[in-house]
């Protein structure tokens, strides 16, 4: 393995020893054990799902019993949310690449950054322990009620969410300050890639809206545990107030979960279109409008919960302001292939199967912000598809494309490309498969978190549980390949893509401190195409 | 067909959401043209193995564009979210003379109660062209009441009144669902609106009202009206009725109550270890006290159907289950 200049060894064998790992300050290798930890919870939460849909696959018991299905659910969903669409993006990525991106040595805090991993292991094991525990079958959403009810772990898992919380906020403190403090010299606001942009807007919702997640479970632990009455009306407590609390979080939360894949959607498309990126400005301003409209919209999950008629008229209205900068940045991307010359690599598949995926994902979305519609579709697979289509049409392609994007800089080999190529097609063919079907499902009315179904819902639900192998097979390949070629795969240069940014600037892999000497930078992060 | 919501529309509302419904899907289908139109003509167009080339124009962007798409974004969202609110409040609004009929949810089945004080589960006997006022309150945990046929739906919260409004127009039966999750038995807790003439409704509550004053009690009535059936059949047709579905399958498999097929005659271990032979008594005494004599590995869960049900149709669902095998 090359490296240039007397850097020193590259990051992944400059020190040895399992030690060297546990107690390392060095971004990229906290990013990468974060890659490998989500990774896994990933392929737990996708088993779960698998699971999930072979019990749908036909009406009646199939595989487990009732009780078995809900927690099988709830920890698909948990696990999917919490321990993996959360922190895979700006925890793994965004912290091997932000500093890289940026010319700088580290993130501000080394020693916090790694602090914050050690604080998501030990909320993911709360969690995972609630599971030996007894699980919970309550949804991810924990609703009162049900939630101080049920005989499930709820305490441990609400707990383990709090902790993990810790983690979400320390890492987004820690990016704000990089990104204000460490950009290299030459490098204005308007001079960081899009990623970084995209990073920046997710750190500003994970501090402001973490803690109150933080709070919202801690009480339900306490209402629980000490018996305080704050959502259970036996005890003079509001249950609709646990919803407003939870999704006062859990909408922005969305964001922190979107925004990182659509950073990484900017990139991959300029490079791979070798164009300039179409309305550099409208897309980093646009990420910035969606973190703050994300604050204001989070009674669109109450629609039908008992809240005031004028508070469903707001909530609807500002819903509705949400698609102006997301159609915003579908549209730049979109005009960026304009006049490109396109190279269909994988990373480049991805980037083109989440703009397809995430349209539809964020037009489905207009059916549930008017208010008529989402009082028939609301609670329905209507709803279980539209978020799929986001959260895994979106989040989960723009990750994979990151993945594969950057995969020769973090490991320094090449992944087989035409088992990339493939790989994306299943994943992209069974998806469609799978979550299609649950659209039409929810408009004719399945409501969701149904065990059994009557008759007339039975053969859509058969389709997307095929739907579902196909996802499977994709990710089984996808898996084998990437794996193999950490091992066997060719060696990477320092820029395979032929990139403009900085990470691409050092060695594949980068030196323990990224760069041999320090960059400046005098042009932007997108100058491609010969100027006329 | 895709771009319409392919049920009954029983509903005076129904019509409505419908046609919203369709109009989004439209304006979808332009927009997803257009994006990924022009996603496909780029990637064909200006491949890099057809122009063979990495020299690429120097394009930055176009304000204009941005402007102008924000602009008639914002114009159709509006259109949109305004058509929503508009159909919304109607569906809102209770019109002076409704029907009221209360509903009380709990795990897992759906009790309905008439201002007469006429009580029944699971099922909702409204009359057609006549609007009906729900009042609704859940005595556990959250739930909502869904029928996919009316487009309706809202969450009944314990502690509190929530309330909805429709008028069907549409004779025959509908089902209605539980959307919001609450627990084991979630996907059982269906019920069904029977829209029937006034005509009939009316009568339906009259000669109800009427055996009430005269002291003949709804059981007894419900003989009468039952007695072409035999006891299996209307057994069968009780155990329906009250719900008894959500939680015990008629086969052997385990849900949140026990599955009844070969049940009676069994010998049963109870939580406190004492055994007992599953016959007539037991099952009588399951059905007024479900939770004083219960059988290892449930939870006590059954509500009581003490007052619900007249002897004659215990003895009807005990025939019933002896049927099971």
């Amino acid at each position: 393995m090359s490296h240039s200049h007397g850097a020193g060894e590259n990051y992944l064998i400059a020190k040895r020893g399992i030690m060297s790992w546990l107690i390392t300050v060095d971004h990229k290798r906290i990013g990468l054990m974060y890659l490998i930890t989500t990774a896994i919870f990933f392929l737990v939460g996708g088993l779960l799902a698998l699971s999930v849909r072979l019990e749908l696959m036909l009406p009646g018991q199939t595989i487990m019993e009732p009780d078995t299905y809900n927690k099988a659910f709830t920890l698909h969903g948990a696990i999917m949310i919490f321990l993996f669409i959360i922190p895979a993006i700006p925890a793994a990525l965004g912290n091997f690449f932000l500093p890289l991106m940026l010319g700088a040595k580290d993130v501000a805090f080394p020693k916090l950054n790694l602090a914050s991993y050690y604080i998501f292991i030990f909320g993911a094991l709360l969690a995972i322990f609630a599971i030996f525990d007894g699980g919970v079958d309550t949804g991810w959403t924990f609703y009162t009620p049900y939630s101080i009810k049920t005989a499930g772990s709820v305490v441990l898992t609400a707990l383990g969410v709090f902790v993990m919380g810790f983690s979400s906020i320390l890492t987004g403190l820690n990016f704000i300050v990089t990104i204000h403090k460490l950009r290299a010299p030459g490098m204005g606001f308007f001079k960081m890639p899009l990623f970084v942009w995209a990073t920046y807007s997710t750190a500003i919702i994970q501090v402001l809206a973490t803690p109150v997640i933080g709070i919202t479970v801690l009480l339900l632990a306490m209402e629980r545990i000490l018996g305080i009455g704050f959502f259970d009306p036996t005890l003079g407590g509001d249950p609709v107030l646990f919803e407003h609390f939870f999704w006062f979080y859990s909408h922005p939360a969305v964001y922190i979960m979107i925004l990182p894949a659509m950073g990484i959607i900017s990139e991959v498309i300029t490079v791979f279109s070798r164009k300039h990126i179409f309305g550099y400005k409208a897309i980093a301003f646009s990420s910035l409008a969606i973190a703050a409209i994300s604050f204001l919209v989070w009674g669109h999950h109450m629609f039908v919960s008992g809240q005031s008629d004028l508070a469903n008229f707001l909530f609807s209205l500002l819903t509705m302001l949400v698609a102006i900068p997301t159609a915003i940045k579908v549209v730049n991307w979109t005009a960026t292939l304009y006049k490109g010359s396109i190279d269909f690599k994988t990373p480049m598949l991805y980037a083109l199967a989440f703009i397809f995926l995430f349209t539809i994902g964020g037009l489905t979305g207009l059916f549930l912000a008017a208010l008529s519609v989402d009082v028939h579709l609301h609670d329905t697979y209507f709803v279980v598809a539209h978020f799929h289509y986001v959260m895994m049409g979106g989040t989960v392609m723009g990750f994979l494309a990151g993945v594969h994007y950057w995969w020769p800089k973090i490991t320094g080999k090449m992944y087989h490309e035409k088992s990339g190529q493939i790989a994306c097609s299943l994943i992209f063919l069974g998806f469609n498969i799978t979550f299609i079907s649950q659209f039409i499902l929810g408009s004719r009315g399945m409501p969701r978190r149904y065990y059994d179904y009557s008759a007339e819902y039975a053969p859509l639900n058969m389709v997307s549980t095929f739907g579902s192998w196909l996802i499977g097979m994709g990710f089984l390949l996808a898996t084998i390949y990437l794996i193999h070629s950490w091992f066997r795969g060719k060696a990477a240069s320092a820029n395979p893509w032929n990139a403009k940014t900085l990470e691409w600037m050092t060695s594949s892999p980068p030196p323990e401190h990224n760069f041999a000497e320090t960059p400046h930078v005098t042009e932007g992060p997108y100058e491609y195409g010969v100027k006329a | 067909m895709i771009g319409t919501i392919n049920l009954p529309q029983a509903s005076s509302m129904a019509g409505n959401v419908d046609a919203l419904y369709s109009f989004i899907f439209i304006i979808s289908l332009i927009s997803f043209a257009l994006i990924v139109g022009a996603l496909v003509y780029f990637s064909y167009k200006y491949s890099r193995k057809k122009c063979n080339s990495e020299t690429t124009a120097y394009i930055h962007g176009n304000t204009a564009l941005e402007v102008g798409m924000s602009a008639v974004l914002f114009v159709i969202v509006m259109v949109i979210f305004a058509w929503g609110w508009i159909d919304y409040k109607k569906i809102r609004l209770v019109p002076a003379n409704a029907l009221e009929v209360n509903v009380i949810g709990q795990q897992w089945l759906w009790n309905l109660e008439y201002k007469n004080g006429r009580k029944l589960t699971n099922e909702l006997v409204v009359p057609k062209d006549v609007p009906v006022k729900l009042v609704m309150g859940s005595k556990d945990v959250l739930h909502s009441f869904y029928v996919p046929a009316f487009r309706l739906k809202q969450d009944l919260v314990p502690g509190q009144f929530t309330y909805i409004s429709f008028t069907a127009i549409e004779l025959g039966e509908f089902p209605i669902f539980c959307a919001e999750f609450c627990g084991t038995a979630h996907y059982g807790m269906i019920g069904k609106v029977k829209v029937v003439e006034k005509a009939a409704y009316e009568k339906w509550q009259n000669v109800w009202e009427l055996e009430q004053r005269l002291g003949i009690n709804e059981a007894e009535a419900s003989e009468k009206t039952t007695t072409q059936l035999s006891p299996v059949e209307h057994g069968k047709e009780l155990f329906t009725k009250q719900g008894c579905t959500a939680c015990h399958s008629t086969g052997t498999n385990k849900l949140v109550g026990p599955g009844l097929a070969g049940l009676f005659g069994k010998e049963t271990t109870l939580t406190d270890g004492k055994k007992l032979t599953v016959d007539e008594n037991y099952i009588r005494r399951s059905l007024m006290e479900p939770n004083a004599e219960l059988v290892e590995g449930f939870a006590p869960l059954m509500p009581t159907f003490k007052g619900q049900l007249s002897d004659e149709e215990v003895n009807h669902l005990i025939a019933y289950l002896k049927s099971l095998q």
